[in-house]
């Protein structure tokens, strides 16, 4: 094809089609009005199946719901089962990975915000933690297996799970630090080297104070991602059913999303209806979980003004 | 620590000319440099974390081949590794298709829903209807996968496809329906975030060439963020192959459900197992270490986060590519 050839089609076409344009407002403007409504009606799904879910939790876990069902221990007969190994399990995880993830995710957001140099090593390990959050959380489980429960021989325990679970959690964290701490101005650094302080006293003294707000609400964020997670605990703590609470970090363990799946995958209509119970208990610990969050960010986002 | 220096010279001898004496430099520079390499080493274990998932897949997965060859492992199209014996056969395919299956039915879902509810959100919705639809999809985003496998076992199939659908009590199609809602919020969100960085010159140099509203969102806002679009489509699909707990409980991967592996590859209306639900069906179970089972595992890992590796950089590398640089 010549390029002359395809010019005198484009001018062409534009001639016949400006000698026949039709403004055609009405049809356009009705499939706009249309489209409108599609969109809005998908948006509004979002309610509906939201409602559906809750509907479905609610509707056959609310006659279950007892003090019974979170003091007791699991037991074979549904009447008499609880989840308080479940609960207690899921503290001692998640504080504790909680506590890892805090330490090295802000570590580690420390300092590529404001140690690392403006390198090709820095730009990796960048890469590689967006690349981490986007690993399956089972693929942790296997890591937690071998390297924590076998190689360092922590079997089956609180510790080798809430290692799993901070590794897991560790990118949310170190992302979200990452953010708070790039959100502190320049000139509150400036300032501070001002005066003769160094840099670990400038991130120490100010930068942190500053950026707090942030990475803890990053923090609970991640912990409450760390409470609803249950694939990589099924690989390194096993599903089987533990009947006391933990009491030192190489105990056994049972977490409440595991108790869930092991409830929801026996035959009796009893269990699943206990499993939808304590799906609510776990539901509200995530909203608490959440609504203080959302008030810390509230609560500090109207009281600092740069 | 690096405290503030503690002033020498002024206390001993009489009236000193310099009080304060600030140059405390060796110590400070010690703890200085002992702190910088903390916070290394807290970065180093990222990228030792990363080295740790590759080396340990590749570790075991290693020993599983040497009984295994790769490429019966990846063409056969009998997957029975929870038998006995002779029985075993490990060909990956049908935990291939079944998380294919389950990651096209839950993109049906997703992208459609979540790309019309961004539209929705970046250009047609009020400060009071964001309000409450922003919220919503937050909260959907929120709820643990487990909770949303129990939605899909017990709402989905019996209430929802039961009545149109001849579907086991185990099915593929339950599951990725509920991967797809679970996805949908990240759609949303990543898609409205690409929406509103297009700027608002765009949409008025179309409105000024007298185009509708929704032609200016799908002619011209969207194209122009379609890197960002893509994306985010990429990612949930990522998602979706490595979500674990929905197919193990609804899909057929649960204890209570058949471990052998449906006869069709694609039959999502019936029990299917997915490289993840086999996964956490086999722990649930309490597999022998050192079984060709155990190892077997590994394999599927590997090929698992090989799969969902390459969607991540690709949709990263497809954000980056095709963005439209506005100033």
């Amino acid at each position: 094809m010549s390029a002359g050839s395809h010019v005198s089609t484009i001018a062409a076409t534009s001639a016949s089609e400006s000698t026949r344009y039709e403004p055609r407002v009405t049809s356009r403007g009705r499939i706009a009005h249309v489209w409108r409504g599609l969109f809005f009606a998908a948006t509004a799904l979002a309610i509906v199946l939201l409602g559906m879910l809750l509907w479905s939790v609610v509707g056959p876990g609310w006659n279950w719901l007892s003090w019974h069902l979170i003091t007791a221990m699991p037991s074979r007969i549904p009447a008499q089962a609880g989840m308080n190994s479940a609960i207690w399990g899921s503290i001692w995880i998640v504080s504790i990975s909680a506590i890892f993830a805090f330490i090295v995710g802000l570590g580690c957001a420390i300092y590529l915000e404001e140690y690392a140099p403006q390198n090709r090593w820095t730009d990796f390990i960048q890469t590689n933690i967006s690349n981490l959050a986007g690993v399956p959380s089972i693929v942790y489980g296997l890591l937690g297996l071998v390297i924590f429960v076998d190689w360092l021989g922590m079997g089956r325990s609180v510790i080798a799970g809430a290692l799993t679970m901070g590794l897991l959690i560790l990118p949310v964290v170190v992302i979200s630090s990452r953010e708070a701490i790039r959100a502190v101005p320049l000139s509150l650094r400036q300032a501070s080297y001002g005066l003769g302080a160094t840099k670990w006293q400038t991130v120490r003294s100010h930068v942190l104070p500053s950026a707090f707000p942030g990475i803890l609400t990053g923090i609970i964020l991640s912990m409450s991602r760390a409470i609803g997670e249950t694939a990589p605990l099924i690989v390194v703590g096993g599903a089987s059913q533990v009947l006391f609470r933990p009491t030192s970090i190489f105990d056994p363990f049972m977490v409440m999303p595991l108790q869930i799946y092991n409830w929801t995958s026996r035959p009796q209509k009893d269990f699943e209806h206990l499993a939808a119970a304590a799906i609510i208990v776990l539901m509200v610990i995530l909203l608490l979980f959440n609504s203080v969050a959302i008030l810390l960010r509230q609560h500090y986002s109207k009281k600092t003004r740069w | 620590m690096a405290s503030t220096t503690v002033p020498q010279s002024g206390s001993s001898g009489g009236p000193a000319q310099v009080p304060l004496d600030l140059s405390g430099k060796r110590n400070r520079d010690l703890s200085e440099q002992l702190v910088k390499w903390f916070l290394l080493g807290c970065s180093l274990l990222t990228v030792a974390t990363t080295i740790g998932i590759i080396g340990i897949l590749l570790y075991e997965s290693f020993e599983f081949f040497r009984h295994v060859s790769i490429w019966k492992f990846l063409t056969g199209t009998t997957w029975t590794a929870l038998s006995r014996g002779d029985q075993q056969q490990f060909g990956v395919l049908p935990l291939v298709t079944g998380t294919l299956t389950t990651a096209f039915i839950s993109a049906l879902i997703s992208i459609p829903l979540g790309l019309s509810a961004a539209i929705y959100l970046s250009e047609y919705a009020g400060a009071r209807a964001r309000s409450i639809l922003k919220p919503v999809l937050e909260l959907l985003a929120g709820v643990p996968t487990i909770v949303y496998g129990f939605f899909a076992l017990t709402y989905i199939t019996p209430v929802l496809l039961k009545p149109w659908l001849k579907v086991g009590a185990f099915n593929g199609l339950s599951a990725g329906i509920a991967i797809g809602i679970m996805t949908l919020p990240m759609v949303a969100s990543l898609s409205e975030d690409a929406l509103r960085a297009v700027p608002r010159s765009l949409r008025e140099a179309a409105y000024g060439l007298g185009a509708t509203k929704f032609e200016t969102s799908v002619r011209v806002v969207v194209p122009a963020a379609i890197s960002g679009i893509i994306a985010s489509f990429i990612l949930a699909i990522s998602r979706a192959v490595g979500e674990t707990m929905i197919v193990a409980v609804a899909a057929g991967g649960s204890p209570a459900g058949q471990t052998a592996v449906s006869k069709g590859l694609f039959d999502f209306t019936q029990s299917m197992q997915t490289m993840t639900g086999f996964i956490a069906y086999t722990f649930s179970s309490d597999v022998a270490r050192g079984s060709s089972q155990f190892y077997s595992l590994f394999g599927v890992g590997l090929l698992l986060f090989v799969m969902t590796f390459l969607m991540n950089v690709v949709s990263q590398w497809v954000a980056r590519r095709y963005r439209e640089v506005y100033e």
